[in-house]
Formats: structure tokens, C-alpha cells, sequence
């Protein structure tokens, strides 16, 4: 069988599987966040947190939860990073600077897990596991809370409340990330996947050659890193390291854990407000832009045009012989459609067209079908801005989902579609302007500026992957690519759960004659083509000047 | 100040459900997966896949390490092993990387630096092999994504089957069986891609020559 074939078949594999989970899965969440009873462990846990369960929060409310516990979480995973040569299970490893600590808190917390230090040889475990094991958890617990937040602001009226956030953060692990996590561990341990309390183990080469092969807790975490789309890896090669990834079976695997969330929470949508079709729309439009982009980079990886790889025969710098183009392609295209940014071949070796369709998937807004939660929400405000454009061309209030789209419901859905790409251009504009910014660059020309617009678009859009020629440990890059983390994903969260409450407080208004209908293909079209507009018109100038410009040399 | 209290109230709410979190997901859950992992069946895959020879731990079957034959410093042809991709980590083009690292080169297609590593790869298989440049294969001359691929295609097994058996004083076919049952075809049929596991290929070779 050839290459392209082993590939569709692949894919057919994987979408039959997202297929066969998608309904139990997605109305399993809506139970979840809408079943008025209480699991045993819930309630000791709510006892121990000392909230009640059973009370309800306004959106402001919830966003200073969502905020609150974002803060400790940062703070907490600083300390325990700078104190880990003091705590126990540090492996002897070095302390780690105060820059190091800030960048990767804030990268963990906001779900983004960019990287700036050697995992195996900056952390001990208790920093892995206390720390960067919960966070990949309970970030993305955040991100399924908020989403299911405004899920409830279009099938609530006249309330002024949106939920209880301990609660929603508290079902989405116990009830969904957990056992979903504990089963796939398992399954990845059975196919070869690490999962040791050692630093690493002293081998003697055939060649009598003395080696150290690191070791860690790695299953545990690989399997909530790509479940909960976090991406951060326990080893530097992230998913291309064998101990991570270790076969043709796990990579699928774990594109799999990547989709399936974030897919299903389309089902959890449409079976909350109770128009399934609506959901099915939204799923075709994050279809559409997946299917699109894996296209691009198959085919970019399997005709490359940059005299190294023809020169070699292939695009396999950076790739790994398991894998090979197509479950490359395929890896790269779900990790950048969402919000993971874990990587199982290098993004900055792949073409100029493979690499510029990564980048274009984050700049997307990393809507296909995007992260857990973040992924339903940013297509939720894209839809609203579809309905709201619509609007404006027959002159029409614009309603979606029986919910008027004033003034406010639009700003703030602007403010939530426009933070990222003002993050993304202003601070790239400014690096590549500075001087230091030469030095840090591995390749020059084009493609060193795609290293940089990668960079800002991957912390802005909470992605964490990398071209990782990109040198970013000065403290430029460290502190700004923190900043574009944190304000990448906090702006959003607090216009969607703004907009939320607005919605919730309106009253339901029943569908008339001159209603825009969103379900179907031609709002599907309409929304797809608000995203591509918007990416279109903040991006192409970037875009040409980079990845374009080495597409076509 | 109203908003300012419900903050904090809020915040204090956080911090012990990030605590109480940290245990259950911090502590209890990776040791419950490390307890499961130490069941027999699980075992050797959690602890790193170590391949022992005579109770000595010769490496992971999933690490690549390129060995190093001191016989080849001279003479290339003269070098007894089957040899893994090139490593980002390794000191020169080709050689060992350090697997108590990982990580690609990064390097773009269009960087001179990448031209340069794969033309002097390229020449350094092809004398080392006895072949023309043009039969060398591309994953013999890139960098993985790991710097640690266990694995090579057969064609770059097959490549470097002629000189393994000279060297060892092996006939061709017992080094083909040697390939042919080290190789894996794509799981099912279709996924992943066909590879050769390169230190199971060694520690055949070294077994036969007994």
C-alpha cells in the first residue's frame, strides 16, 4: 500500500471513531452540566472547597472564579517550579529562574503549555506531576466551564444567572477529563508508553557506549495533554519522542484524544439548547476548515519544494520514521485546529506551505474544531458575528438562537474575535524590529520571519506549539509571550462570559417569518466565510511576507 | 468595594479547589497510573522498554543511540553496524545524540546549514556504503523530530545490509532473514509507516556472528 492510501485510510479510521462517540459522548456532557444531583465525590470535594453547590452565580461573579482560581494556579505552579530543589522528588535537577517559572505558569494555566526549558532536564517530577499534570486538567476544565457558561446564556431567560463555576471546573474533571484519562493511560502504557517514577535509567550501548535515557511520568500526562488540548510535553521532543509516542498506533491515538472533545462539545451544544441541528452546523463549518487545512499540509509535506528536501528526496528533517508525511500532516493539522500545540514532528522543518497552514489553522481563531471548550465558544461568537453581518446586508435586528444581538452582545463579541490578532501584530511587529530578535532566529529570510508571527500566534491563541528554531529564553520574548498568553486567553473569557450574561438575562424571542435560519449549509457558509474574512483581513500582509513568500520561492 | 470582597471570596474558593485538586490530580492520580503501570504486562513498557543482553541493560528498544564502531575510523566500509537516523543532538552530522535529551534541528528547508548537513551525509553513506549518492535514502541523511528514532525504513536497512555482512562475516541472506524479521510493516496495513528497528538489527547481527 502507498503512503497516500495508508493515509486516507488513517484518516477514514479516525473519523469513524470521532463519529462513533459523538453522540453518547456529547449528550453525556449535557447531562453533566445540567443534571441537578451531585456524584459522592463531588460533594466531599465541594465540602473541602466549602461552596455550595446548589447556588448560582451572576456572569460577573463567575468570571471572578474563572479569574480568581487562574491567578492561585499561576502563583502556585511559580513556587513549586522555584522551589523545587528544596521539595522532594526534584531528581537533583537545577533551579529554575525566575523568567523560566513565570512563562511557563502562565503557559500552563492558560492552556497554552509553550515551552522555553528541556523538560527532562529542567523539572523533577513533582513539578510535572503537582503541577503541570493539574493545570493540563483543570485549565481545560476552565475552558469547557466557559463554554457551557454561554451555552446557558442563549437557554436561559430573564435570569441574571449562568451557573455555579466550582461546579462546572469540578464536573469537568470528575465526570468527563478523568475517566476518559484514566482509561487511555492505561491503553497508551499497553502500547508502549512510559510511565516511570525514575529520572532515567544507565544503559551500556552494544558499541560499550555509557547512556542516560531519560525517564518520567509520562502517560499519566500525555494522555490529558492531547485530551484536554493542552500540548505540553513531559519530554522536549513533545510527541515525537518515542517514550511519548512511540508508535503508528499511539499517534493515532492520540490525534483522536486531541478531536474528541472539543467535536463532541458541537453534540453537548445542540442537545443543551435543543436544536441538534444547530450543532451539526457549526461542526461542518470546523469540518470544512480542518478537512481544508490537512489538504494544504499533506499535500505541502509530500511535495516539498526547499533544496534541502530535494535534495534528500523528502521532507523527513524533523519527522519521524513511524510516522512518516501523512500521519505528520495529520498530527500537525489537529494540533494547531485546536488549542493543543503538542507536536509529533518538528513545525519549523516542515514546508513553507506545511508550516504556513499550521500557522494559519492558530490565526483562525483555532476554531477546527478548536480546544476544549474555547473551540465551541470562539465558534459560537464567529456565529454571532455571521447572524450580526447577515443583519446588516437586509437591514434586520439580528436574532440567534432566540436572543436579540444588540449592541452590547456585538462589542463584546468583537472584543472576544479581536484581541488576538492586535496581540499577534503588535508584538511580533515590535520583536522583529529589535534588534536581539536576529540572534535568537535559527533560519533567516521568510522563513525566520514565520518563527516570530508563529510564535505570538501560537501563545496568543493558547496554542503552545512552535517553530522552535526560535530562541525565546531572553527575557523579551519570555515576558511578552506571557503577556500574549495570558491576555489571549483571559480577554476572550471575559467578553464570552459578558456576553453570556447579557444573553441569559434577555427574554427568549420566538422565531419569525423574517428570522435568519442558522442551521444548514448556507449559515455554515456564512459563518466559515466570517472566519476566513476576518483571518483574511488581519493576516495576509504577515502571511505573505513569511510563510507565502517561501511557499513560492 | 462590594466587587473587591467578592473577588477575594472567589479567589479564596479557587485556591482550595486548586489544592484539592493537586492532590487528586497531582498525587493520587499519576500514582494510581504508576501502580497500574507496575502490573506484569504493563511493566516493561512503563519503565522505558529496556532491552537487557546477559542481565546488562544494552539500551530501549524504542531509543535510538547510534553505536559507534572504533574499526570504521579509518576505513568506513570496515563498520559492523547497522547505523539510525541522524540525531539534532549528536556532535557532528552523523553520530550518536544523547537520550537524556530530545529535539529536532529545527532547521528550514531553505537554511543553508540543512543543505550543507545533508550533502555531507549523503557523501559520508554513500563511501561508507560503497554505493553512488543518489541511492541513499532521505531518512538517512534528515534529522528526527526526537533526534531519538529507534527506527529506519528498509530501505536504509537494505542499503547498509551488504556491508553489515561483509563486516561481520555473515552471508547476505542470514543479514536479509536478519532484516526481514526485524522489519515492521504498518500496523493493520495502514497505520503508521513500514520501519526497522535499528538495535534489534544489531543485537541480531551480534547474536548470529556467535
Amino acid at each position: 500500500m502507498n503512503d497516500t492510501w495508508a493515509g486516507l485510510l488513517q484518516l477514514a479510521l479516525l473519523l469513524a471513531a470521532l463519529a462513533v462517540v459523538y453522540r453518547p459522548l456529547g449528550d453525556y456532557m449535557a447531562r453533566a452540566f445540567t443534571s441537578k444531583g451531585h456524584w459522592k465525590l463531588e460533594r466531599a470535594l465541594y465540602k473541602v472547597v466549602r461552596v455550595n453547590p446548589d447556588s448560582e452565580q451572576r456572569w460577573s461573579t463567575y468570571a471572578y472564579g474563572v479569574l480568581g482560581f487562574s491567578f492561585v494556579s499561576v502563583l502556585f505552579l511559580y513556587l513549586l517550579q522555584r522551589l523545587q530543589t528544596v521539595l522532594p522528588l526534584g531528581l537533583g535537577r537545577p533551579e529554575i529562574s525566575p523568567s523560566v517559572a513565570f512563562n511557563t505558569a502562565v503557559s500552563f494555566v492558560t492552556n497554552t503549555n509553550w515551552q522555553s526549558y528541556v523538560p527532562e532536564q529542567a523539572f523533577g517530577h513533582l513539578v510535572q506531576m503537582a503541577g503541570l499534570t493539574v493545570q493540563n486538567f483543570v485549565s481545560g476544565a476552565v475552558g469547557i466551564a466557559v463554554a457551557v457558561a454561554l451555552i446557558r446564556g442563549f437557554t436561559r431567560a430573564n435570569t441574571d444567572r449562568l451557573g455555579n463555576v466550582w461546579v462546572d471546573i469540578t464536573r469537568a474533571v470528575v465526570r468527563v477529563l478523568l475517566p476518559i484519562a484514566v482509561l487511555f493511560a492505561v491503553v497508551l502504557m499497553g502500547l508502549g508508553v512510559v510511565q516511570s517514577l525514575s529520572g532515567g535509567v544507565d544503559v551500556t550501548g552494544i558499541d560499550g557506549a555509557q547512556h542516560t535515557v531519560a525517564l518520567a511520568p509520562v502517560a499519566s500526562q500525555e494522555v490529558i495533554k492531547e485530551l484536554g488540548t493542552n500540548g505540553g510535553g513531559v519530554l522536549n521532543a513533545n510527541s515525537a519522542h518515542p517514550f511519548e509516542n512511540p508508535n503508528g498506533w499511539t499517534n493515532l491515538i492520540e490525534i483522536f484524544l486531541i478531536l474528541v472533545i472539543p467535536v463532541s462539545l458541537t453534540r453537548t451544544f445542540g442537545t443543551m439548547i435543543g436544536d441538534r441541528k444547530q450543532g451539526y452546523t457549526l461542526l461542518s463549518v470546523m469540518t470544512f476548515l480542518w478537512g481544508g487545512m490537512l489538504a494544504v499540509i499533506w499535500w505541502a509535506e509530500a511535495h516539498p519544494n526547499g533544496p534541502a528536501a530535494l535534495l534528500a528526496g523528502s521532507a523527513m528533517e524533523g519527522k519521524e520514521t513511524r510516522f512518516g508525511i501523512p500521519s505528520s500532516a495529520l498530527f500537525a493539522d489537529s494540533t494547531t485546529g485546536t488549542s493543543t500545540g503538542a507536536v509529533n514532528a518538528a513545525h519549523d522543518s516542515l514546508t513553507g506551505l506545511g508550516g504556513g497552514g499550521a500557522l494559519l489553522n492558530m490565526l483562525f481563531s483555532e476554531i477546527s474544531p478548536g480546544g476544549v471548550g474555547t473551540g465551541i465558544y470562539s465558534i459560537l461568537v464567529f456565529a454571532i458575528i455571521a447572524v450580526f453581518l447577515a443583519g446588516l446586508m437586509v437591514g434586520r435586528t439580528p436574532e440567534y438562537l432566540g436572543k436579540k444581538l444588540g449592541r452590547k452582545e456585538i462589542t463584546m463579541a468583537s472584543i472576544a474575535i479581536l484581541a488576538m490578532p492586535t496581540l499577534v501584530l503588535v508584538f511580533a511587529g515590535i520583536a522583529v524590529v529589535l534588534p536581539a530578535t536576529g540572534d535568537a532566529l535559527t533560519n533567516s529570510g521568510a522563513h525566520g520571519l514565520s518563527e516570530v508571527l508563529y510564535a505570538y500566534a501560537s501563545a496568543s491563541n493558547n496554542n503552545g506549539s512552535a517553530f522552535g528554531g526560535l530562541t525565546v529564553t531572553n527575557d523579551w520574548f519570555q515576558s511578552t509571550l506571557g503577556v500574549c498568553m495570558a491576555f489571549g486567553r483571559f480577554i476572550p473569557i471575559l467578553a464570552v462570559l459578558c456576553l453570556a450574561g447579557g444573553l441569559a438575562a434577555q427574554r427568549k424571542v420566538p422565531p419569525s417569518a423574517g428570522t435568519l435560519p442558522t442551521s444548514g449549509p448556507l449559515f455554515a457558509s456564512m459563518v466559515a466565510g466570517s472566519v476566513l474574512l476576518v483571518a483574511a483581513l488581519t493576516f495576509v500582509p504577515a502571511l505573505a511576507l513569511g510563510p507565502i513568500a517561501e511557499a513560492l520561492s | 468595594m462590594r466587587w473587591f470582597s467578592a473577588v477575594l471570596k472567589q479567589t479564596a474558593a479557587g485556591l482550595r479547589l486548586l489544592l484539592v485538586m493537586t492532590v487528586l490530580l497531582g498525587l493520587v492520580y499519576p500514582l494510581a497510573i504508576w501502580g497500574i503501570g507496575q502490573i506484569p504486562g504493563l511493566r516493561a513498557n512503563a519503565n522505558g522498554s529496556i532491552v537487557t543482553v546477559d542481565g546488562q541493560a544494552v539500551g530501549s528498544s524504542l531509543i535510538g543511540v547510534d553505536p559507534v564502531d572504533p574499526n570504521a575510523k579509518d576505513d568506513p566500509a570496515n563498520d559492523r553496524y547497522f547505523h539510525n537516523r541522524p540525531s539534532a543532538g549528536a556532535q557532528d552530522v552523523l553520530g550518536p545524540g544523547d537520550p537524556s535529551s530530545s529535539g529536532p534541528s529545527n532547521l528550514a528547508a531553505d537554511n543553508p546549514k540543512l543543505v550543507e548537513a545533508v550533502k555531507k551525509r549523503q557523501e559520508a553513506i554513500a563511501q561508507r556504503e560503497g554505493v553512488p549518492v543518489a541511492q541513499v535514502p532521505a531518512d538517512a541523511v534528515t534529522a528526527s523530530g526526537s533526534g531519538l528514532d529507534p527506527d529506519i525504513s528498509p530501505a536504509y536497512a537494505q542499503l547498509q545490509l551488504k556491508r553489515v555482512a561483509k563486516v561481520n562475516h555473515l552471508t547476505e541472506s542470514q543479514v536479509a532473514q536478519i532484516v526481514a524479521e526485524n522489519t515492521k510493516g504498518r500496523g493493520a496495513g495502514f497505520v503508521g509507516q513500514p520501519t526497522v528497528n535499528v538495535l534489534a538489527l544489531n543485537l541480531a547481527v551480534k547474536a548470529a556472528r556467535h
